[in-house]
């Protein structure tokens, strides 16, 4: 499982890194890094939940 | 459940609910009735990317249509529900009765008109796609001169796009500042303050007497007797929620559907979305949120409630939370500000408008303002789903550098 962000969608409204702040990083440049690309199997619930929460639908899990 | 579940309204909440049911393991048809013939489609780039030119229409659907197939949806788009029998379970479309087992209404509202301009050729509102590239031709036949009525989200993200592509602005606002209602007084200032510095003519405090004229020559009177030469007018003064026909149904309507605190309006019958009205048992206030977020997450909430039991049915209790994007600024905010509350800036600075501010009352933490904070926002939005007091807030903030 890899998350992948399409950054011309994004518009850092960090909700993500709310449901996984280990994952998702707004920073004070206000630009979203992905601390960790590949999270694991067993968090796929979650990165879920944060695919379906993104405002902009830029979040998406590839198999 | 078993059987079928109509949702009527194929918007946000409609097709979020939709999604929902089928992720959850619902397998029976759902039909999904929306009055617009276009494919579901996202509303917020309405007033922002797609005003601006830097979108295209393909760009604003909610869900591309090689995932919507899965899901399996008898579709009736440009379909209208114009009729609903709670105690028969019958829902009418364009006059025809279908029956269901289980229904979703999520019908949205429709744009307050401005009295005396309905119909008014150069007047707009702004709620559609359609009213959308409406606008955005306008701007690109040439316009020069807006006349924003109604400092809230519609007027002042379209009046933002506007100034991006070098039209004039100027922007009528009735109360003394804008967002003033949602953000109060002061932090309603500094809104004012960035769309001042870009050059928009803001004139807080004045209504409008009347509009007279055409496109390209519309002359905009205001109730302190000065008048405003427009190509064009936009009109956001808030919306009317869509039930006018529900009306003797058996559904109670109340500004809004009127649902208990689980979102049920009627046995099988659920509400979500901009025309719902619910008691979050929390607060004990009834209220109807017009955000996108709470589209989704009461689209979602209503469709779960439709496979429950009443027994095991939950409550719907979410901090509303809600982004608007002006210039190069995101104004995000986060809970329940109220007209006493204390305000209170806790990182950053608003001359320089990036900021966070922290609303308080009864030693309660209500709601949390940032502009181009949105880290900080989210993180004040967990502490107000964790009921955090004042001071509480105020040591965690201390730590967000």
């Amino acid at each position: 499982m890899r998350i992948v962000v399409d950054f011309d969608l994004c518009e850092s409204n960090a909700v993500c890194m709310v449901i996984a702040p280990d994952v998702f990083e707004v920073r004070d440049d206000d630009f979203l890094y992905v601390l960790n690309e590949e999270p694991g199997e067993e968090r796929r619930a979650q990165m879920e939940e944060a695919v379906q929460r993104c405002p902009k639908q830029s979040i998406s899990i590839q198999d | 459940m078993r059987g079928s579940i109509t949702i009527v309204g194929a918007s946000l909440a409609g097709l979020r609910a939709a999604e929902t049911l089928r992720r959850d393991g619902f397998e029976g048809a759902i039909r999904l009735v929306g009055d617009e013939p276009h494919l579901p489609y996202d509303r917020p780039p309405l007033s922002k990317q797609l005003l601006a030119g830097d979108w295209d229409v393909d760009r604003t659907l909610l869900t591309p249509p090689q995932k919507l197939e899965p899901l399996d949806l008898d579709l009736y788009l440009g379909a209208r529900a114009t009729g609903l029998d709670v105690a028969a379970r019958e829902l009418e479309v364009d006059g025809v009765s279908e029956p269901y087992d289980g229904l979703l209404i999520a019908t949205g509202a429709r744009c307050r008109i401005l009295p005396g301009t309905e119909g008014m050729a150069g007047v707009h509102t702004l709620r559609s796609l359609d009213d959308s590239l409406a606008i955005r031709d306008a701007l690109d036949g040439g316009a020069s001169r807006l006349v924003v009525v109604g400092a809230g989200f519609i007027g002042a993200e379209v009046a933002s796009v506007a100034v991006g592509r070098g039209v004039a602005v100027t922007m009528v606002e009735a109360l003394s500042a804008p967002f003033g209602r949602v953000l109060g007084e002061e932090m309603g200032a500094v809104v004012a303050d960035v769309h001042s510095a870009h050059g928009v003519d803001l004139r807080c405090g004045v209504g409008v007497a009347g509009v007279s004229g055409g496109p390209g020559d519309l002359e905009v009177e205001l109730s302190d007797g000065s008048v405003v030469g427009a190509d064009l007018v936009v009109v956001g003064i808030g919306v009317v929620p869509n039930t006018d026909w529900l009306e003797g149904s058996g559904l109670t309507l109340d500004d809004g559907i009127v649902c208990d605190g689980t979102c049920l309006a009627a046995p099988h019958v659920t509400a979500a979305g901009d025309v719902a009205r619910w008691t979050d048992p929390r607060t004990g206030v009834p209220l109807r949120v017009e955000h996108w977020d709470n589209a989704v997450e009461q689209g979602r909430h209503a469709a779960r409630r439709l496979l429950t039991t009443d027994e095991e049915a939950e409550a719907y209790t979410p901090v509303p939370w809600f982004w608007s994007d002006q210039y190069d600024r995101k104004i995000q905010l986060a809970g329940h500000p109220g007209p006493g509350d204390e305000v209170r800036v806790v990182q950053g600075d608003t001359a320089g408008h990036r900021f966070t501010a922290f609303y308080g009352n009864g030693g309660r933490l209500t709601a949390v303002l940032g502009m181009n904070r949105p880290r900080h926002v989210m993180q004040g939005k967990l502490l107000l789903e964790a009921g955090a007091t004042w001071d509480e807030a105020l040591e965690a903030a201390a730590g967000w550098g």
